[in-house]
């Protein structure tokens, strides 16, 4: 918990004297890693963060989006890796705490949460199935009781998180424009802490999280209380009614320090506050640890003196602790003292602006053999191989996750979890669409073109709902940076999410950074995730009964694109050979024309072909429809393959159709219109889900036995202990 | 006609039924915190789902003592509709006004999943429009929803015909499925399920024609005494 040589020369020669021990505290916490960017900042530029619908307001932890009719979006994402895997319960719920008052914190309310989970192998590995049982646990329980529905997400595993977690909780609000908070601050206004009381745990948070997971400092995870945040959510909603609020700021990541610092480094502020007057859990905290505490459930409001008595009388009525604990003052210094004592007296530019670090990156060497492909062991039984896929734990049904989180709460998931992207109603008539993907097997293999992929994926998500996507929150998560090897690998995700943001004009409306994610073996594989909000003006795609002679079309290449697919690693043990591309002008061909034809009311369903490619993407539309479909793959257009590479390639830029008969003609008139590769690949019918290679049966599946595994194997796993 | 939504600390479906009441049945209704009393012009009260003190010390059990359930309790005894959803139904149960208890599930999970109810009792002012044994596709979403009474108060209950609901099959334990009842009189009703989830075709994915018989129910109720 300390400062390198280094920062602390930078430090001292920036304010010109000795710093005093609540002043190291204070800046060792800001200029961690997690709070200050130091390593990502001066590269996180080249992100496109602008746009038609984009609302950049001074001080905001989320980003907002202009929806129409007077209401915005505002959205953010947070990941809460090294509490999770020391204290999955915790760890997780306070991971969801942190985010819900990102979105509070613009005077907006939280109206959904989606969390992207990843753990070791579930399958053999106990401590694994142990840390994603209460991990889904404590956000259940933190969500359900805020009332907030969490509303999709995704789970996968692999054996790089042994030992470890990926926590990442995504968060939307909605509000009236002219309901968001404008901060600002005058000479003389109060500062107010509202909420939870101040204690010694999560003290040194931030720093935890900026350091590999060595020590299993328990301390340094936070106590979740989901009743206090719900009250607090109402109070500063009341709040904002009244208009009583000037300023508003979460205490998360660095706690007051944080809070302080960046409040007054953004407003152009200072602030003299005196410890003595903040609530705390326990007597004799020294300011030290006052400042740096990251207790859960706090919230920094800068008011005035004439709005006071009416702030005070809310958070009475919600029974939640009020205390003003200092002002604003002209200048731009953190004030910290105790009674008549100071603490610390130093300036909020320095403190909240780490000297941002040039990181050297190397390509790493293991990259050039892996993309190498392997001759595979013939498989006899593909019908076997199959269900082997159903059941795993990447494919199986994520049921037992989601039935576990209240996702109806709010009545506005019109398209509930379990389908290719969740939406929700607004109240302007419109919908929002929402989805999360990440893929650290394809990243591993090639940074660059498998971080696009996500973005793809997630865009392609909410397109089968008819949503066309207007912002992206992306969450970057490494090993340690200052391994040159491991920087690269951030880098070249960077650059290729920022080539598709720039040519598909979806700007990036928040995001997060979370670096040091070692696990005794080593580090993690690159794992950004990638959450898409799409909208959707008249009405989504609500999926329809698929019946007798349905038919199925399939739009997109099928390419020889095997890397880092579950065919490859989950059935073969292969880490390797070619990650799937995607080719940005036949993503935009075949997006725009999947919405055209949804908007035509011409499909029943559209599904996207990702894990698993095509063989298990039509087995979930079979299973989530109890119907059988008899399919020929021959037909399914792209490069001349074997069998197995057609079913389990995962290239990109793929939708799966179903519609009636009468309308085939109209769609296939469309799609050659669009100039956009497809074919007519399957019937619906019967209880068999049946794969042809000419006229011979290659996979013979009985769907409701099918289902049955699928829906069940996630639960038998974790039900093992 | 005049319905209250009691807020609770905690209350996180008061909203959702607000809605509910004014936006779809284009009812007459306000909120009224746990710590007001309820005013006399009040014909029907609605205690709506969510975490009451956070399922603090056990679902409903804490704010089956506030001040505002004196005056539920006197509005009870003078026969006015009062409906109890989820951890609405948690806090009648707790406060004496309904019959047994409700448990942790038997899974020991969360559950929230579509279900099926069935209607017992066409007797209440909140099933009036149903036929009996008719069906209600219905989300659930609980913690504590597994209700447990004893032989003796089971057999008390159903013979004075106090079993309102049940689930179309074994869904978290409860004794004899049971997923909603009455009190003696038949004007306190509780319920798992949420209808406030259920009445609108764009959120309801099966049907939610069955559901708003329990709104219309109360309307006509209300308008057959006023």
């Amino acid at each position: 918990m300390s400062l390198e040589p280094e920062e602390l020369n930078y430090l001292k020669s920036k304010i010109g004297r000795e710093p005093s021990s609540t002043e190291l505290h204070i800046v060792a916490a800001e200029w961690s890693e997690h709070c200050s960017y130091k390593s990502s900042k001066k590269h996180l530029k080249m992100l496109p963060m602008s746009g038609p619908l984009v609302i950049s307001e001074k001080g905001y932890d989320s980003g907002v989006l202009d929806v129409g009719g007077g209401y915005v979006i505002t959205a953010h994402i947070e990941s809460h890796n090294h509490p999770s895997a020391v204290e999955p319960y915790g760890g997780a719920a306070t991971g969801v705490g942190g985010v819900i008052r990102d979105i509070l914190s613009a005077g907006t309310r939280p109206i959904a949460i989606l969390d992207g989970l990843r753990f070791g192998n579930i399958e053999n590995d106990k401590q694994a199935r142990w840390l994603f049982k209460n991990a889904v646990t404590g956000i259940a329980d933190y969500g359900n009781c805020l009332g907030i529905p969490t509303i999709g997400g995704e789970v996968e595993f692999d054996e790089c998180y042994s030992n470890y977690a990926l926590v990442d909780v995504a968060a939307i609000g909605f509000g009236k424009k002219e309901n968001l908070i404008k901060n600002h601050a005058n000479n003389g206004d109060l500062v107010v802490l509202v909420g939870g009381s101040t204690g010694r745990d999560g003290i040194g948070g931030s720093q935890f999280a900026s350091d590999s997971l060595e020590t299993e400092d328990r301390s340094a995870v936070q106590i979740p209380d989901p009743f206090i945040e719900k009250l607090i959510i109402e109070a500063i909603l009341e709040a904002r009614k009244h208009n009583l609020i000037n300023a508003l700021k979460d205490l998360g990541g660095g706690g007051l320090s944080c809070a302080i610092s960046e409040t007054a480094d953004t407003l152009g502020i200072g602030i003299e506050m005196d410890v003595d007057k903040i609530h705390t859990r326990e007597p004799g905290m020294h300011p030290d640890e006052i400042m740096i505490s990251e207790s859960q459930e706090r919230m920094l409001i800068i008011t005035n003196r004439q709005k006071l008595k009416k702030l005070q009388e809310i958070c009475k009525k919600f029974s939640i602790a009020c205390s003003v604990i200092g002002h604003v003052t002209s200048g731009n210094k953190m004030h910290v003292k105790k009674g008549s004592e100071t603490f610390a007296n130093i300036s909020t530019d320095i403190v909240a602006n780490a000297k941002l670090l040039d990181r050297p990156s190397k390509k790493p060497k293991y990259l050039k053999l892996i993309q190498k492909e392997k001759k595979l062991k013939p498989i006899s039984n593909l019908s076997k191989t199959m269900m082997q896929l159903i059941s795993s734990p990447n494919i199986a049904s994520k049921i037992w996750v989601y039935s576990k989180y209240d996702h109806e709460v709010g009545i506005r998931t019109v398209i509930k979890p379990g389908q290719d992207a969740s939406v929700l109603r607004l109240d302007n008539g419109k919908f929002l669409a929402v989805k999360i993907d990440g893929n650290p097997k394809h990243c591993y293999i090639n940074p660059r073109e498998g971080a696009i992929g996500c973005f793809e994926e997630a865009c392609r998500n909410v397109v089968c709902t008819g949503a066309k996507p207007i912002g992206m929150l992306d969450h970057l998560q490494f090993g340690n940076p200052q391994d040159p090897e491991i920087f690269w690998t951030f880098l070249e995700t960077l650059k290729g999410l920022t080539d598709f943001a720039k040519y598909f004009k979806i700007p990036c409306i928040g995001g997060k950074v979370s670096l040091y994610n070692e696990t005794p073996k080593g580090s993690i594989k690159p794992t950004p995730l990638i959450g898409i909000l799409g909208l959707i003006d008249t009405k989504p795609l609500f999926p329809k009964k698929i019946k007798l002679n349905d038919s199925l079309i399939i739009i997109g290449n099928t390419k020889d694109e095997l890397g880092g697919s579950e065919y490859y690693e989950y059935i073969h043990k292969f880490v390797g050979g070619n990650c799937p591309r995607v080719d940005f002008k036949e993503s935009k061909k075949n997006m725009n024309a999947v919405l055209g034809i949804i908007k035509r009311e011409l499909i029943k369903v559209v599904h996207d072909c990702s894990k698993g490619g095509l063989g298990i993407a039509i087995t979930e539309i079979c299973m989530t429809n109890h119907i059988g479909c008899n399919i020929s793959i021959n037909e399914v257009p792209g490069e001349k393959l074997e069998f197995e590479r057609i079913l389990f390639s995962e290239s990109h830029s793929r939708y799966l159709l179903v519609l009636e008969q009468e309308n085939l003609k109209e769609v296939e008139t469309v799609l050659k219109e669009k100039k956009v590769p497809f074919k007519i690949i399957g019937k619906f019918g019967g209880k068999k889900i049946q794969f042809l290679q000419g006229k011979k049966t290659m996979i013979d599946l009985d769907v409701n036995k099918t289902h049955k595994i699928w829906a069940n194997s996630l639960k038998d796993m974790v039900l093992r202990g | 006609m005049k319905v209250g939504v009691i807020v609770f600390p905690g209350s996180n479906c008061d909203r959702d039924m607000f809605h509910v009441l004014t936006n779809v049945f284009s009812l007459d209704a306000q909120y009224f915190w746990h710590k007001n009393g309820l005013p006399k012009n009040i014909d029907a009260v609605i205690l709506p789902g969510g975490f009451s003190y956070g399922d603090r010390l056990r679902a409903g059990a804490i704010a089956a003592h506030s001040p505002i359930i004196q005056d539920v309790r006197k509005m009870a005894d003078k026969g006015i509709p009062i409906l109890g959803v989820c951890n609405g139904f948690q806090i009648l149960v707790e406060s004496g006004l309904l019959p047994g208890v409700l448990l942790k599930n038997s899974s020991l999970d969360f559950m929230c999943e579509w279900t099926n109810l069935i209607v017992e009792n066409n007797n209440t002012p909140f099933t009036s429009q149903f036929q009996i044994k008719q069906k209600i596709p219905i989300p659930i979403a609980n913690g504590e929803g597994r209700y447990f009474v004893d032989e003796d108060t089971l057999k008390k209950i159903k013979k004075k015909n106090q079993i309102v609901f049940r689930y179309d099959r074994v869904v978290n334990g409860s004794t004899d499925r049971i997923a909603g009842v009455c009190n003696e009189d038949g004007n306190v009703v509780g319920m798992m399920p949420h209808p406030e989830r259920a009445v609108e075709s764009e959120i309801n994915p099966i049907d939610n024609k069955p559901s708003s018989l329990i709104f219309k129910s109360l309307i006509s109720s209300i308008g057959a005494t006023h």
